[in-house]
């Protein structure tokens, strides 16, 4: 026991003085945050949409406000020529083009049906989506104005079926709401594995490591002297990102916060027990530093559902995702901010995950040989 | 009982014998020293010792404890100190101590006494906050031999502890084990430095794993008691070496620095067959002399004869 402190005071000591560190523990997550948070934005607003207006009558004019005044699209240009919309698309100034024909208002007076078109840009097929999307709820919108006003005075309201969406959680679906917890969890894993991955490699490197094993260290108190001092790191990296979330991107934490801190500790044993088994199969710091990303960090930011929701992925892959601790911790991260849900709604990812990180530091230790066969 | 008993020793990587059946006894209290180029095996040699490495096959006790079957025991009994000085670079003279005397369990005052000797030792009272990786590799070397016996270790190893350091501070160093040599314990050295060597009570030279000889300094150079060695200097050794290897009361030449060393044959003591030899080819020999065989001459027979070449 009196061996782990010394061991641990001497991490301390070392990473003290070692003038990389502060930046890369405590600068690189806030600015790492700051960027995700603001560019990894799904949100679409002000789509540029150029408007092929062939009929020129006041009823156009009318729908082409309705686009005017929406926040979702900036009208670049309303043109008569149907040739402007390739243009305009091609050269990306309009990400969609909304084309009324010539007789548009004459059928609408006449109350006759009349179609209009909309071309959206395929080549962002989420943006398009999300525009096309926008677009035809205007429509609709346009199109139950101009029934109600048409509805003589007196006369019942014709049938019709109208849905009600309401988004849970995240009304105004935010893709910031969505994105920074999820940062929060990406942040944890990169920060504490390389740390945990650079740590016992660098000593082997030095040589201080074959100094360690002919002292009557035993293996158990490497594993836990290199653990704590780092995640006591990762525990600041919590507060920290954290407090940027919730004061600077105001996502609403929800839930209980002790219970994110504690879950976040038991996500730290797999981030950094993962650090340290990289470190004790590699050879040297560099060799670490790629197997801990190429062989781990990627796959598991793919298939933890992190950028592609697993419901999506093709049957064959999903059971992988259960190797990833990523993939239970981004289920509580966004639970516990987003929804407000405790362990009751999540226990299972909570204790696959304490069962990956006792696992995967069980491996390390057991891989830190003192006496090399 | 001595105090490192090594029977049959071998260790292989793969196919290759790094260390080939190897025995001998070193005593209570003795600088027994490990000669040979590098590869030979003395590192691999002294890593089984200190259980840093398992044995393939072969024994060893360290303090009367088997190194195969209890490496972490062994651990607790000696001091080590490896030809890179394993010290945290980023901590102080003082911390590194403390962290080191921390690891092998001692109590705050024996620290503290401990710290205050190993400081003294070093010559680094004063320097207790200087950054370790700004000594230089004498002071370097005799902070990480403090650092070593801190537990007082009844045995030390050492493997190549000089490498790299300027000759004074090799002087100073062979004091201090010599120091801790009287005081009682083992000290188990690697060199390569013949002239190291001589300091060694008992010396093994090691040669592709093998030990190819044993004994004391005297003992070894004795190989050649009935064997004179001239020694020849002159302007062209190479042709004074194809002058003199056929002549028949010489068993070998060979270049020994700027000069050259000519063994005669057992019973044979004359130098005029050589000064004729040469005189008759018109090789100028400036002296011509007899001379005590050096270890570096032992060493050089040892592997010839073992059919190497020394690096």
């Amino acid at each position: 026991m009196r061996r782990l402190l010394f061991l641990i005071r001497k991490e301390f000591q070392e990473l003290r003085r070692n003038p990389r560190m502060f930046p890369v523990i405590f600068v690189a997550p806030v600015v790492q945050l700051a960027i995700l948070g603001y560019a990894a934005t799904t949100d679409v607003k002000n789509v540029p949409i150029v408007v092929v207006d062939a009929d020129r009558s006041p009823v156009s004019r009318d729908l082409i406000g309705k686009f005017e005044g929406s926040p979702y699209f900036s009208v670049v240009d309303v043109t008569s020529n149907d040739g402007d919309v390739q243009r305009e698309i091609e050269s990306r100034r309009a990400w969609m083009a909304l084309t009324i024909p010539p007789g548009y208002g004459d059928a609408i007076r006449n109350r006759r049906p009349v179609t209009v078109q909309i071309v959206a840009d395929g080549s962002d097929s989420n943006s398009a989506g999300v525009g096309l999307a926008y677009a035809s709820s205007l429509i609709a919108e346009k199109a139950a104005e101009i029934a109600l006003q048409r509805r003589p005075p007196g006369a019942p309201t014709i049938g019709s079926i109208e849905a009600r969406i309401r988004v849970w959680f995240n009304p105004q679906l935010l893709s910031q709401h969505f994105m920074v917890p999820g940062v929060l969890a990406l942040l944890l894993m990169v920060i504490t594995t390389v740390l945990g991955a650079m740590s016992v490699v660098r000593e082997k490197e030095l040589g201080t490591l074959e100094q360690l094993n002919v002292t009557p260290l035993k293996r158990w108190e490497l594993t836990v002297g290199k653990l704590l001092p780092f995640g006591v790191i990762g525990i600041i990296d919590v507060l920290l990102v954290v407090a940027v979330a919730v004061l600077w991107f105001e996502i609403p934490l929800r839930g209980s916060f002790p219970l994110l801190f504690g879950l976040s500790l038991v996500y730290l044993l797999c981030t950094l027990g993962l650090g340290l088994f990289v470190s004790t199969i590699s050879q040297s710091q560099q060799q670490a530093m790629m197997t801990a990303v190429f062989f781990f960090m990627f796959p598991m930011i793919y298939l933890s559902g992190f950028i592609f929701p697993i419901e999506n992925m093709p049957a064959p892959i999903r059971p992988f995702t259960y190797l990833i601790p990523l993939r239970y911790y981004l289920v509580i991260v966004r639970g516990i901010f987003l929804k407000g849900v405790g362990l009751e709604a999540f226990w299972k990812d909570a204790l696959l995950m304490l069962g990956w990180g006792v696992g995967v530091l069980m491996l390390a230790t057991f891989r830190s040989k003192k006496t090399l066969g | 009982m001595p105090a490192v008993t090594v029977r049959d020793l071998t260790r292989r990587f793969g196919p290759f014998l790094a260390v080939d059946h190897v025995s001998f006894d070193v005593e209570q209290g003795e600088i027994f020293g490990f000669l040979g180029s590098n590869g030979a095996g003395k590192s691999t040699t002294i890593r089984m010792l200190c259980g840093l490495l398992k044995p393939s096959s072969g024994t060893a006790t360290v303090g009367g404890i088997d190194v195969g079957r209890d490496p972490e025991g062994v651990k607790r009994r000696i001091g080590y100190m490896s030809q890179r000085f394993s010290l945290y670079e980023l901590l102080t003279v003082e911390e590194n101590i403390t962290f080191f005397g921390g690891l092998y369990g001692l109590d705050d005052r024996t620290l503290a006494e401990r710290r205050a000797f190993a400081l003294d030792m070093a010559g680094l009272k004063g320097r207790e906050r200087t950054l370790t990786r700004d000594l230089a590799g004498g002071w370097r070397q005799r902070l990480a031999l403090g650092c070593a016996i801190l537990h007082e270790p009844r045995i030390l190893f050492l493997d190549e502890p000089t490498g790299g350091v300027d000759p004074v501070s090799r002087r100073q160093f062979w004091l201090l084990i010599n120091r801790l040599s009287e005081s009682g314990v083992t000290v188990f050295v690697t060199t390569h430095y013949l002239d190291e060597a001589e300091h060694c009570h008992r010396l093994a030279l090691m040669h592709s794993g093998r030990i190819a000889a044993l004994g004391t300094v005297s003992e070894l150079k004795n190989v050649f008691a009935k064997r004179a060695v001239v020694e020849v200097r002159t302007a062209s050794p190479m042709e004074a070496v194809r002058a003199l290897d056929d002549l028949p009361s010489v068993e070998k030449t060979s270049l020994f620095g700027t000069a050259l060393h000519v063994w005669l044959r057992p019973g044979q003591r004359a130098t005029e067959p050589l000064r004729e030899r040469l005189d008759g080819l018109g090789i100028h020999a400036e002296s011509l002399e007899f001379v005590q065989p050096s270890l570096e001459d032992v060493f050089m027979d040892v592997v010839e004869r073992a059919g190497g070449t020394a690096a």
